[in-house]
């Protein structure tokens, strides 16, 4: 089995988050960096599959030169091989995002063996546009679920079954033949945490550069919509970010019932006060 | 005039989806602003029953495909019968709801149609502020799960949209609401759209009230110590007929299933009242809790962040204060 999991570098906001002065990022000045929970698991399933199922296993991340460190997080709990689609750290839209990808998978399938199976995260932890596994998975022609909390091969091998949460709750399963594309969810599995020895490990490997630059803007050769494409045209990048703003807060400070246990009484009035037990 | 505004609505037993009907709301909303008409689209078995509900939120028409192939969920193929009712309406904009299926049924409209797509909007004001359709539309949509706020400008012949879940009412017409005229369409099935298509369906096993549905949750963070220590944060949720939740610090520690996560990569609740022993209030976990009406925290540090967004608190140790409570409720209901 060849894999392949796409991480995201994004900052690991904490208690609040705070913005820079033009409103048009996070400040990031006293934050660390991650990627999505989502994508960890990604990473791990594709570890744990390559342990089980040998093969091998590639993270490709598209962003500025700092998100070397997801990658080698990635490489230090297992993952052999890492890809950066370097930027310039301005923000790329979801649909030049999506096409830059596209396009370095068709070339590094060229070059080396194909991946049977691509991890998605289900949506980036800071954008959140929910698009682009899909946009990947439709200009590769391939099959691709979201929501993944479970997967399992096949016994052929020649098809994976993955599992979500459906609508009311209970489960759902696909099977899709490979290769094929997951959208998965954090919940799939709980990723390990790096060795000593792998995080020394993961300092040695190579990671493969490829220069993009800053965000495109127009024409998209990959990525483009068939149905756009049959037209003459190509896709239409978007959305465009116009600035980033906190959502207005309503609360005050919280009312102080008491400390330690003796709280108790006052505990239990509030509650028959707002009647979640009996008078 | 411009295209209509359609919104793609999912169902259930016969009935329009509650996320569907923010949407639809949204639409129109929109459609109003664009004087444009508001139409829907409502697909597989029982969907015309659905179209016909539609009336009472505005919908004046509803592009129905009734075709059992749709009953079961396949993301691609409820979006080619999406772009098919777009084929022949060309509408302004499209609009679903930033459920987990509908976020996955646009981002493949969007992928096949090579259009752009704005997931969990909140807000949208259409055009280039002369009052037409044209130009880049300027809209609001929630990034980290409602954190933060984005503004953002889309600009398409035809405007794909989500909406962030609860941050629109639902909007019935005040009266005379009008019967929607049903169109029906046979969108063509490709095989290779129902490659990734539901096979097998589990209900749910457990029994005892779900997480989503409590309306009392006690949840746990790093605070609680360890696995065993939820015992007591099980006891207080049995004595208020709730349930038991936590931060992502206990799913990862294994204190907890991944299932019990409240926040940004787990579960939205909304219950009367959140018990939150132990637990920071980082923004990933506030925006789980949030739609809470009542929020109590039981904390050792007064100044962590949770306390800024509960309205009650109690400062100390969750492991003494959880069963003095617990005990203090017994006390009561054993009193004559
Ligand atoms: C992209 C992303 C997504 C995330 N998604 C989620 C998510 O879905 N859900 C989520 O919860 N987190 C999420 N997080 C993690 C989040 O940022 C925090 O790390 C996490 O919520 C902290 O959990 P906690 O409050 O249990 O632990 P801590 O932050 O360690 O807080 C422990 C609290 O317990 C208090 N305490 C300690 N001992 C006691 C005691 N004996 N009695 C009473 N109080 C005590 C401390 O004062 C402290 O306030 C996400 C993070 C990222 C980057
Ligand atoms: N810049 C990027 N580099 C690599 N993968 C990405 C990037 N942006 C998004 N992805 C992947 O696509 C998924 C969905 O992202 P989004 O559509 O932005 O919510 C993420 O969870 C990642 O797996």
């Amino acid at each position: 089995m060849n894999i392949l999991v796409c991480v995201k570098r994004v900052p690991q906001t904490g208690g609040r988050i705070v913005l820079t002065a033009d409103g048009q990022a996070i400040d990031t000045r006293f934050l660390g960096h991650t990627i999505s929970p989502h994508e960890e698991c990604g990473v791990e399933e594709a570890v744990q599959i390559v342990e089980k199922e040998g093969g091998s296993s590639t993270v490709l991340t598209l962003g500025p030169v700092e998100a070397e460190e997801q990658l080698r997080d990635a490489m230090a709990i297992g993952i052999e091989r890492a890809v950066l689609l370097e930027t310039d750290g301005s923000e790329w839209d979801p649909v030049s995002t999506a096409g830059a990808i596209a396009e370095s998978i068709e070339s590094q399938e060229a070059a080396n063996a194909a991946f049977d199976l691509i991890l998605f995260g289900n949506e980036a932890a800071d954008t959140g546009d929910f698009q682009v596994g899909v946009r990947v998975a439709v200009a590769l022609g391939r099959p691709i679920i979201n929501g993944i909390k479970e997967i399992w091969l096949r016994d052929d091998r020649g098809a994976v079954f993955a599992r979500r949460e459906a609508p009311g709750g209970g489960w759902e399963t696909y099977e899709l033949p490979l290769p094929a594309i997951l959208g998965v969810k954090e919940g799939l599995n709980l990723p390990r945490y790096p060795s000593v020895p792998g995080r020394l490990r993961a300092k040695k490997k190579e990671i493969e550069r490829v220069a993009l630059g800053g965000s495109p803007s127009g024409a998209l050769g990959l990525g483009a919509g068939e149905d756009a494409a049959a037209a003459g045209a190509s896709a239409v990048p978007g959305p465009t970010k116009l600035g980033l703003r906190l959502p207005a807060e309503e609360k005050t400070a919280a009312e102080v019932l008491g400390q330690g246990p003796d709280a108790a009484s006052a505990v239990v009035d509030l509650f028959e006060k707002i009647g979640v037990v009996a008078r | 005039m411009s295209g209509p505004v359609l919104a793609f609505i999912e169902h259930a037993g016969g009935e329009p989806d509650r996320l569907s009907l923010e949407a639809l709301a949204l639409a129109r909303g929109l459609a109003v602003s664009l004087a444009a008409p508001l139409e829907a689209i409502v697909l597989g078995s029982g969907a015309e029953a659905v179209a016909g509900r539609l009336g009472t939120f505005g919908a004046q028409a509803v592009h129905v495909a009734g075709a059992a192939d749709f009953d079961a969920f396949a993301p691609a193929a409820w979006g080619a019968a999406t772009r098919a009712a777009m084929e022949s309406r060309q509408p302004a904009a499209v609009v679903a709801a930033g459920s987990e299926r509908g976020n996955e049924v646009m981002a493949h409209v969007a992928a096949r149609t090579g259009l752009p797509m704005a997931a969990n909007v909140v807000s949208v004001s259409p055009g280039d502020g002369s009052g037409g359709a044209a130009g880049s539309w300027r809209l609001v949509r929630q990034r980290w799960a409602g954190s933060l706020l984005e503004d953002a400008a889309l600009d398409a012949p035809t405007r794909l949209l989500t909406v962030a879940p609860h941050a629109v009412a639902i909007d019935p017409v005040a009266s005379g609401a009008a019967t929607p005229t049903i169109l029906p369409f046979e969108p063509e099935r490709d095989p290779a759209d129902l490659i990734a298509r539901v096979v097998k369906v589990e209900a749910r096993t457990s029994s005892g009230v779900s997480l989503s549905d409590a309306k009392v949750v006690v949840g746990g963070g790093r605070g609680v110590g360890s696995a065993e220590g939820f015992g007591r944060l099980e006891e207080l949720a049995t004595a208020l007929n709730g349930a038991v939740g936590g931060s992502r610090v206990v799913t990862s520690l294994g204190w907890r299933p991944h299932s019990d996560q409240i926040g940004q990569t787990g579960l939205r609740i909304a219950p009367d009242l959140y018990i939150a022993c132990g637990i920071s209030g980082a923004i990933q976990h506030i925006v789980g809790c949030k739609a809470a009406k009542q929020i109590l925290a039981i904390n050792t540090d007064p100044d962590s962040p949770i306390m800024a967004v509960a309205d009650y608190a109690v400062i100390g140790d969750v492991a003494t204060i959880v069963p003095a409570i617990t005990a203090e409720i017994e006390r009561r209901r054993g009193a004559p």
